[in-house]
């Protein structure tokens, strides 16, 4: 019998294999083993993710896989949301569509964050993708409700419509109208950040009813509260739902349909929005409480016992988002009540205030640690921390896989001990072996880093502020944590040396932010000089760099592995650090 | 936070003073000894004061001084221009004596920044805490409602107001987005500035002259009092974006397009209707609407040629001056137009 060789297979079949392949890491592997399959495989892919928008160019994506169905694309670095990064600064999504426009007639879902997305590329979008079923804006700015328009206009598949996050120029509400009458197939709309006085109601009534398919809605603050009962009888059906404003003067009629039209939603697992939430209006939820797996009251200034009350009925609970009026003592609740809580984050009520407001502390994390087995996310805001607590909380939960502790003053030490939070942190990365992403903050050494580099060897995201002693610690870092993609640092006394001797480590992530650190001109001319595959930029509002001395030190620092060479879109307060740069000023 | 201008000695006397800071908080001597055993991968050493502990001192006096700072809920005229003073008189004494003009500018722009950030007074770092814009924005206004709703139980009455006009109920009025873009002619970064934070058209001018308009604090060796006087000074004159004797004036796009000069109307009404600032060069600001000529003459102002220079937002995207927020992936070339100045983007790559 002749034996079969891999190489003998027709394309089909591998081609029928490649489709049970999702995942892009997993596709790319498989596009290295040969050539042949490198091509195979290029041919049917269909969903590709952009990272770092100007890793790559358009051109360079179409060419290599030439029928994409689902794109999704990220521009600012992440300290861009902490207005870190000036406006100006780039991360426009025009030149994608534009290009996407011709070869890809046939794209379904677009996912973009952190881009700027003009009215232009959403008209140009909504011209060329007829097909289009998802669009997905995540944090991102530059458009108006006339974009809008014209996605509701001409996007007769749509279904999903998210605009989660981002800043939109509100000039009418009357962009829903151009939903046409026969469109009905919406299923997910998240208009939660848009401003406008007048969204049109009447038109989102009309679109909400007639959609039997949708599933999700989150609404914008501006959507009073009495107008809630009457959409949600339209939609009974939904998963996922947002309140706009949840404050009213009481009103037994309000509050009766209120709590009927919920009563109704029997589908009903995740709730948010809750704008300025009076406690009178909670009970209406009690009915949906025992089914409820995601609860955001981050922007509800519920105070205990309404708030633990609320938490004690939610047995189901899995995502938990609320503000630090939780207290610790709402926290012992919910460790109580909520044993599948996989996420909490617990925002700051009153972040620049001298004193604190509330009486949360480090306690509280404890015992959500300890009595939610399955917490593996934690974004957690308060103001003291100890050595102690952190160790407990390491132990109790070795399958975190991303913890944020942001403490309000940045270089606290344990309160405890007065010593570095060195030890806590270190618990952390030690005991917890499927740590992607992890935030520091508090009063930390280099010892920190000596742990973080030793132990964190999933580690892809860490994000440093006001920490570290010395370029030994951003050396441990780089050169200990092997999967390291993302490395964001603020205020810490690092500079050139660790940099340069790791240099070839950056080529391995994705980028590398560092802003006011230590870090010389002239080290950066010199990555720029050696490395011709990142993209080293650097940022001051103050002048160009050739007015400096070499040794002074840069304000902002970017750096990126690119395949496409230096972008050309760059304002004037970027400067790309490139063979050429030294040259030109000369 | 500092900028990087001026020489090395400056640099040398910051790293000093941040060290003692350093040590005066932590425990340990945070002071840098050459690291031994990394090896330099390129073969090049710079310039010694890279590894050092010098660089946090910028963000590590904002936090001394928001620890002695005033702590308010509501911002009042002394706590604002105060808060900037301490850190501009900080920054400028670590600089040592020969603290430049470019210094002081840099750190009372971020001051002025990070300052417009916090609602309370108290100077903040900027990125610090990391909460995102749009939290920040819903919680000022949150801190406004539960005023209210403490206000509202006190005195036990429940408004006759509808549900739906529950916004409009006077001074409990709930606010939008507090932060709107700022642009300058001629300079091509923008900002934000709070307009909650302030109180009056006075106190939002002076900020924003802080933050683009280049007034030079006159220094001498006594460093501080000079700068005290100066805000002193900065605190009292009236604001020249205001009173027009600045080439610039101060102008706001409302919620129907038109772009109007900013104080004609009632700071309240303002508030409500602004959507964005911009700081105008005078040569340009001719047949610029006031509310009274647009909006007691609706008539007229539709058979109003088209203003020079200003359009709706739908058609500003494709106006050569115009394009600072909108559109700017035509590059540097729309910045440039209008600065006169050679464009800054020599290092442009051929393509």
């Amino acid at each position: 019998m002749q034996k079969k060789t891999a190489y003998s297979f027709p394309d089909e079949i591998l081609e029928h294999v490649f489709s049970f392949i999702q995942s892009g890491k997993d596709r790319n592997a498989a596009s290295v083993v040969c050539k042949s399959w490198y091509e195979i495989e290029r041919w049917c892919r269909r969903k590709i993710f952009v990272g770092n928008c100007y890793a790559v160019s358009p051109t360079m994506v179409i060419r290599r896989f030439p029928d994409i169905r689902s794109i999704e694309l990220k521009g600012k670095p992440h300290f861009a949301d902490f207005n870190l990064v000036p406006d100006g600064w780039g991360g426009y999504v025009l030149p994608w569509i534009s290009e996407m426009a011709g070869a890809y007639p046939w794209l379904e879902e677009i996912r973009l964050k952190r881009m700027v997305v003009t009215d232009e590329s959403l008209e140009l979008v909504a011209k060329s993708f007829t097909n289009l079923q998802v669009l997905v804006l995540f944090s991102c700015e530059g458009f108006s409700t006339d974009g809008l328009a014209a996605i509701a206009a001409s996007c007769k598949n749509l279904t999903e419509l998210d605009l989660r996050d981002s800043e939109v120029d509100d000039l009418s509400g009357h962009w829903l109208n151009h939903f046409p009458d026969t469109y009905t197939s919406l299923v997910s709309l998240n208009i939660s950040c848009l401003g406008s006085d007048d969204v049109s109601f009447s038109a989102l009534e009309r679109l909400v009813g007639r959609c039997p398919n949708l599933r999700r809605l989150l609404l914008n603050r501006e959507v009073p509260l009495d107008k809630i009962a009457n959409l949600l009888s339209r939609a009974p059906q939904l998963i996922e739902f947002g309140t706009g404003t949840y404050a009213a003067e009481l009103r037994s009629d309000v509050y009766s349909n209120l709590a009927e039209a919920f009563c109704n939603c029997k589908d009903l697992k995740c709730l948010s929005g809750f704008w300025d939430a009076v406690p009178a209006y909670l009970p209406v939820i009690y009915s949906v409480c025992s089914r409820l797996t995601s609860l955001n009251l981050s922007y509800a200034p519920i105070q205990n016992p309404d708030l633990t009350k609320l938490v004690s009925q939610c047995p189901s609970l899995q995502r938990m988002w609320v503000l630090d009026y939780i207290e610790d003592s709402g926290l012992e609740v919910l460790a109580s009540s909520c044993k599948d809580l996989q996420e909490l984050r617990v925002f700051p009520s009153d972040p620049f205030g001298e004193e604190p407001n509330v009486s949360l502390t480090e306690k509280g994390l404890v015992a959500v640690s300890s009595g939610c087995p399955k917490l593996h996310s934690v974004l957690y805001f308060c103001r003291q921390m100890s050595n102690e607590a952190l160790v407990t909380i390491a132990q109790n939960c070795p399958n975190f896989t991303r913890f944020r502790l942001c403490l309000l003053d940045p270089k606290i030490a344990d309160y405890r001990t007065l010593q570095p939070l060195d030890v806590g942190f270190g618990a952390i990365v030690e005991h917890c072996k499927d740590l992607r992403r992890l935030s520091l903050s508090g009063l930390l050494t280099d010892r920190v880093f000596e742990y973080i580099g030793m132990h964190a060897k999933k580690l892809e995201m860490l994000s440093v502020a006001f920490a570290g002693e010395s370029d030994l610690a951003l050396h441990h870092v780089l050169s200990g944590c092997e999967s390291l993609r993302k490395l964001e640092i603020m205020n810490c006394p690092f500079g050139d040396k660790a940099l340069l001797a790791n240099a070839a480590k950056l080529e391995t992530m994705r980028s590398l932010w560092m802003s006011s650190c230590s870090v010389s001109l002239g080290a950066c001319k010199m990555l720029g000089q050696k490395m011709p595959r990142l993209n080293i930029e650097v940022m001051d509002e103050k002048g160009p760099p050739d007015s400096r001395a070499e040794s002074d030190p840069v304000d902002k620092l970017y750096i990126y592995r690119s395949v496409a060479g230096p972008r050309f879109d760059m304002p004037p307060f970027v400067w790309t650090m490139d063979e050429d740069f030294a040259s030109e000023l000369s | 936070m500092q900028g990087g201008g001026g020489g090395g000695s400056e640099r040398g006397s910051m790293s000093t003073v941040s060290r003692d800071e350093n040590m005066v908080v932590s425990s340990e001597d945070s002071s840098c000894p050459d690291e031994p055993g990394l090896e330099l991968g390129l073969g090049l050493s710079l310039g010694g004061g890279g590894g050092g502990g010098g660089r946090q001192g910028g963000g590590f006096k904002m936090h001394h001084v928001s620890k002695g700072g005033p702590y308010a809920r509501i911002l009042t005229a002394k706590d604002f221009p105060s808060s900037s003073s301490s850190s501009s008189s900080s920054s400028s004494s670590s600089s040592s004596s020969s603290s430049s003009k470019a210094n002081v500018t840099a750190g009372t722009k971020r001051t002025a920044e990070s300052v417009a950030v916090a609602a309370n007074g108290s100077s903040q770092v900027v990125g610090w805490p990391p909460i995102r814009a749009y939290r920040m924005n819903s919680m000022v206004n949150q801190a406004k409602v539960l005023t209210m709703e403490n206000r509202k139980k006190e005195t036990s009455m429940v408004e006759n107001s509808t549900i739906g006009g529950y916004r409009n109920d006077g001074n409990t009025k709930l606010k939008k987005s507090t932060f709107v873009k700022v642009n300058m002619d001629g300079t091509p970064i923008g900002r934000k500035v709070d307009l909650n934070a302030h109180e009056s058209y006075e106190k939002l001018a002076k900020t924003l002259e802080d933050m683009f308009l280049e007034t030079a604090p006159s220094v001498n060796p006594s460093g501080s009092t000079a700068l005290q006087l100066d805000m002193l000074n900065r605190m009292t004159r009236h604001s020249k974006l205001l009173d027009g004797s600045s080439d610039f004036v101060l102008t706001y796009e409302d919620k129907e397009g038109d772009w109007m000069l900013v104080g004609d109307v009632p700071w309240e009404m303002f508030l409500t209707s602004v959507k964005r600032l911009r700081i105008m060069r005078k040569s340009e600001a001719t047949g610029l609407g006031t509310y009274a000529y647009i909006h007691t003459f609706p008539v007229l102002s539709g058979a109003l040629p088209k203003r020079a220079g200003w359009s709706r937002h739908s058609d500003r995207r494709h106006h050569p001056d115009m394009t600072m927020n909108s559109d700017p992936q035509q590059g540097g070339t729309s910045v440039a137009s209008g600065r006169g100045g050679t464009n800054a983007r020599c290092l442009f790559r051929p393509i």
